[in-house]
């Protein structure tokens, strides 16, 4: 057993367990933004590219699934599948307008649309404007599992997560990501090297736009609910922090960095008001600063290459 | 062996009293985690935070200090959070407050959006939500369900107070300035009703976004439409901005204003050189009677501000609710709710009042005017007393109910 | 008077608040260009240094007596203070990494300044008086302009023709334009780079600022002003060109002006031109319509 195996297997443990000890609300919605942040961890640490919009993406899932639930007779997963394609088809439109833009234009395109995106959902009338999308039940599962159960859904909610992060992982170790990661590297060299590199970031792009998705999906089913939060720059911004505070480009990082920041949110809201908006600022600024490697990044440098 | 069954009978004798002593005790009393828990969900720190805010939370507290502190011995408690005007932070929170915090009944819920989402958390986990501070009719209507009870306001009566008062002055052409979200719309269209119902016309309308921080644009559509009256279908720091750049532009020489959702606070904050003349619906004053005058001192004391009706209200829910938990001896929200609609209730708030089956608190409405500068006699003595709409009247009839719950 | 179905007052009425829109779109994005074309950081610190200036100014009145012609100068040199205090404590590690931390760093940064305010000053806004001066409206037969709002556009425009002018017509400017293109270069004949680099960041702190005095006696005074604004001037900045003075100021009065304009034909789409521009030209020309491809 190496040694990530074994720190795989304890997560594994330890998210199995959690339900038990901590309120399992709570702990589906760290598991959704997890999904989230790994999926944004694809294009931004393994593509080397800064989306600035992301939320577009974890939002017009949420709605997409928010009306199907509501609207239409199907059940959860159906549901789930058909929030995830929005996002895809959402990421074809982005990928293709701002691909073929590098750096600071590029996040600044995924911003542009992105605030299309808010704007239109702010209008249209489905998504019910500032009043959200509300009342969204979680249905039973394959028509038959009840999700209502807070118990039931976190375990189908785990079983997601694990299946996006695993998807995420093999994208990762497979050719396809070592040429992502040549493009990071250098694009130029990889371009010169023959490899289609606008079809690669456009996939990438894709991928990590479906997963931001699911994970937009399966919160709306969670929660209950789709609001203009979903769609909102600063959802875009928050994802970017978790990400970065957990470590960029390290396959745990994410998940670590949303774990803190969800919970120091939920902890701190009551307590200390607008602060936490405070501490975020610093916790982004600390990280820019002195721990761009960001926690598991860190953590992985002291004890030697993971 | 023998030992043992020695031990048995006495063993049991004792488990046996022990049990019965223990059921005793719970007795026909069952109050869950053995405290009464109230949950003021308002909005602290933005555009509603002086209707309701603090004064929300101060207002629960006197009614749980006024109660006794305590019901069939157990502990009542007073909790508060900040929904930032925000749906989704408001279900998350109030989900949370349920099922780890123990939270009973939920008051306040100023802002619509937060009252409809809240409701149906609400009625999902069974707890009651008496709201005091939204006044979208969907409330009772299309979103009604068995845990709601919409006490203080709604939009039909705000609608049904101002509006005609208005129409039948003479202000016939109506131009609508709305916010955009569930209170708005239903404020404006129950508004629209009622001119048309007496007579006159509505030319246009436009939507404004929660908290907007400028509103001329909007203001100069109004004024192209030559609309004889400008409805104001927003509430708080809006209607504020929006009467105050009304003036900056101009409007006010041609046009009037109908601020269909004021409150004393509001008059307050601009002053009565701005506001002279409106005329305002609403469920409660402080200066009505002896008995609002006392109550009213002594928040005023607490606070260095006259309360509001959201305020009034939420005094007047919380020691409903306390009262029914002491007739039916649990919290149980389907017997107090039964409870509650099988009594009439009154306090300093509302003489008469009864709860209807679509969750309409019934009580008086009144229709004020605001005093000129010279007619007041000081601070928060801002409004004559015009008209009072007897309960009957002042809300929409059980008849045009769109609730599922009424069988029609 | 009618023009495609629209009354001429009404919409000359929405082009003229267009205009004063427009010049607030400018002035903060030329402080942003500014920065952007001297030190290459994406400041989204500067709508909650704008917001720190209308502040100021409110403060300024509620608790010391200082009136609104005293903060239009004193809030700019406190915030541009503070601004080159940023500059030297944080920004200056970042220059040899990746731009991207830079955006990230004043993005942290806008958090932490918005809700510090929002913790003492609530998401309400404070109503901030318009000066006596300036009181009152002139009839000009379609609307009634606020004399304010005049002034703001009047304001806008002298101090953005002042820094185009600064930048580009002298040799200060000269030196600065220098200092970005080639630092080294610039260094070697003795020009302090590092210093005019903390001074042009000051000195966008400082415009932001003054917009925000402008701007207080126009919309409420709070903690959320700036955050509202920065992504529209994102916008302006990207359709401008990110590094052209003028490419701004043209292009925030011009956005401005056209958001006026959909306001009458098509409001609900008012909010999303400036995005769709945005996107359309950095498709067709990403430098900007004035700018030059870095």
């Amino acid at each position: 057993m190496t040694r990530t195996s074994l720190v795989f297997l304890a997560l594994l443990a330890a998210l199995l367990a959690a339900p038990f000890f901590v309120y399992p609300v709570l702990m589906m919605k760290v598991l959704c933004l997890a999904l989230f942040a790994c999926a944004f961890n694809l294009l931004l640490g393994f593509t080397g590219l800064l989306s600035f919009g992301h939320a577009a993406f974890l939002g017009t899932a949420a709605y997409s699934t928010g009306y199907a639930m509501t609207h239409l007779p199907v059940t959860p997963e159906v549901a789930l599948i058909l929030g995830t394609l929005a996002a895809a088809a959402l990421g074809v439109v982005f990928g293709a307008l701002a691909i073929r833009r590098q750096g600071i234009y590029f996040a600044m395109i995924t911003l542009a649309l992105a605030q299309m995106v808010y704007f239109f959902c702010l209008q249209v009338p489905f998504t019910g404007g500032e009043d959200g999308l509300q009342g969204v039940p979680r249905g039973a599962l394959f028509g038959i599992l009840d999700l209502r159960d807070d118990m039931m859904m976190y375990y189908f909610v785990l079983a997601v997560f694990l299946a996006g992060s695993l998807l995420i992982y093999r994208t990762i170790h497979s050719p396809f990501g070592q040429v992502l990661k040549a493009i990071r590297e250098n694009e130029p060299r990889a371009l010169s090297l023959g490899y289609d590199v606008d079809r690669y970031k456009l996939v990438a792009f894709v991928l990590s736009a479906a997963l931001a998705g699911l994970a937009g999906a399966t919160k709306t089913l969670v929660l209950g609910f789709a609001t203009l939060t979903d769609v909102h720059w600063a959802t875009s911004g928050e994802v970017v922090l978790m990400t970065l505070v957990g470590g960029v480009g390290t396959v745990l990082g994410p998940i670590a960095g949303a774990v803190i920041i969800v919970v120091l949110q939920n902890e701190l809201a009551d307590k200390v008001g607008s602060w936490v908006t405070v501490i975020m600022g610093t916790i982004f600024v600390v990280t820019v600063l002195a721990f761009r490697r960001g926690v598991v990044g860190e953590i992985a440098a002291r004890f030697g290459g993971k | 062996m023998k030992r043992a069954r020695i031990c048995v009978l006495p063993c049991a004798a004792v488990f046996a009293v022990c049990a019965a002593a223990a059921m005793a005790q719970q007795g026909p009393v069952k109050i869950s985690d053995d405290v009464v828990r109230i949950g003021v969900l308002t909005d602290l720190s933005g555009l509603y935070s002086d209707i309701g805010g603090q004064g929300s939370v101060v207002a629960a507290q006197m009614a749980v200090d006024d109660f006794g502190g305590k019901v069939h011995g157990r502990k009542i408690d007073v909790v508060a959070t900040d929904h930032q005007n925000k749906a989704d932070v408001a279900a998350q929170k109030v989900r949370e407050w349920i099922d780890r915090g123990g939270v009973d009944m939920i008051t306040d819920a100023l802002n619509s959006a937060v009252a409809l989402a809240t409701a149906k958390v609400v009625a999902e986990k069974k707890k009651i939500l008496m709201d005091t501070g939204a006044a979208s009719t969907r409330l009772t209507n299309e979103d009604c369900t068995r845990y709601t009870i919409h006490h203080t306001y709604d939009t039909y009566a705000l609608a049904n107070g101002t509006g005609r008062a208005v129409v039948k002055q003479g202000g016939d052409t109506w131009f609508f300035l709305t916010a955009d979200y569930a209170f708005g719309h239903s404020l404006e269209q129950d508004t629209m009703n009622v001119v048309r119902e007496n007579g006159g016309k509505v030319l246009g309308a436009v939507r404004h976004p929660l908290s907007a921080s400028d509103f001329s644009s909007f203001l100069l559509q109004a004024q192209a439409s030559k609309a004889k009256i400008i409805g104001l279908a927003n509430a708080g720091g809006d209607t504020i901005n929006s009467i105050k750049a009304a003036n900056e532009f101009g409007l006010t020489k041609t046009q009037n204003l109908a601020g269909l959702l004021v409150f004393i606070s509001d008059i307050h904050s601009l002053g009565l050189q701005a506001t002279q003349g409106m005329y305002v619906t609403e469920a409660w004053y402080w200066d009505l009677n002896d008995q609002t005058r006392k109550w009213s001192k002594r928040f005023f004391d607490k606070t260095q501000k006259m309360p509001t009706m959201i305020h009034a209200g939420v005094y007047s829910a919380t020691s409903m609710y306390l009262n029914a938990v002491k007739a039916v001896g649990t919290d149980d929200a389907d017997v107090v709710m039964a409870w509650m609609r099988a009594n009439k209730h009154g306090d300093m708030f509302g003489a008469n009042m009864t709860l209807r089956e679509d969750g309409r608190l019934v009580h008086d409405m009144y229709l004020f005017q605001v005093k000129k500068p010279s007619e007041s006699k000081g601070p928060w003595d801002y409004y004559h007393l015009r008209e009072t709409i007897a309960a009957g009247h002042a809300f929409q009839p059980l008849s045009k109910s769109r609730c599922p719950l009424i069988r029609q | 008077m009618e023009l495609l179905g629209i009354p001429v007052q009404a919409l000359l009425g929405q082009l003229l608040l267009g205009l004063v829109n427009g010049s607030f779109y400018a002035m903060l994005s030329l402080g942003l260009a500014v920065i952007f074309g001297l030190l290459n950081i994406i400041n989204f610190a500067h709508g909650a240094l704008y917001m720190m200036g209308a502040y100021a100014a409110w403060i300024g009145l509620t608790y010391f007596g200082i009136g609104y012609w005293e903060s239009l100068l004193l809030a700019p040199l406190i915030l541009g203070a503070f601004g080159m205090l940023i500059e030297r404590a944080l920004l200056q590690w970042l220059y040899k990494l990746d731009h991207l931390y830079g955006l990230l760093l004043t993005f942290g940064l806008a958090l932490i300044i918005e809700g510090a305010y929002r913790h003492f000053f609530g998401v309400s806004g404070q109503p901030y008086p318009v000066p006596e001066q300036l009181s009152g409206a002139t009839d000009l037969g379609f609307m009634m302009l606020p004399n304010y709002r005049a002034w703001v556009v009047a304001a806008s425009l002298m101090v953005c023709m002042a820094t185009w002018f600064v930048i580009e017509r002298t040799r200060l400017g000269a030196y600065l334009r220098a200092g970005t293109e080639n630092p080294r270069l610039v260094q070697a004949f003795g020009i302090n780079v590092p210093l005019m680099v903390t001074l042009t960041y000051g000195f966008g702190a400082a415009l932001a600022a003054f917009a925000g005095v402008l701007a207080a006696p126009v919309i409420q005074v709070s903690p959320l002003m700036g955050s509202n604004l920065i992504i529209v001037v994102f916008a302006v900045v990207v359709v401008g060109g990110m590094g052209s003075i003028l490419g701004s100021i043209a292009t925030g009065l011009g956005l401005g002006v056209i958001e006026g304009f959909t306001k009458v034909f098509y409001p609900e789409a008012s909010a999303t031109v400036i995005f769709v521009i945005m996107a359309l030209v950095l498709l067709i020309r990403p430098a900007g319509l004035f700018g030059r491809e870095k």
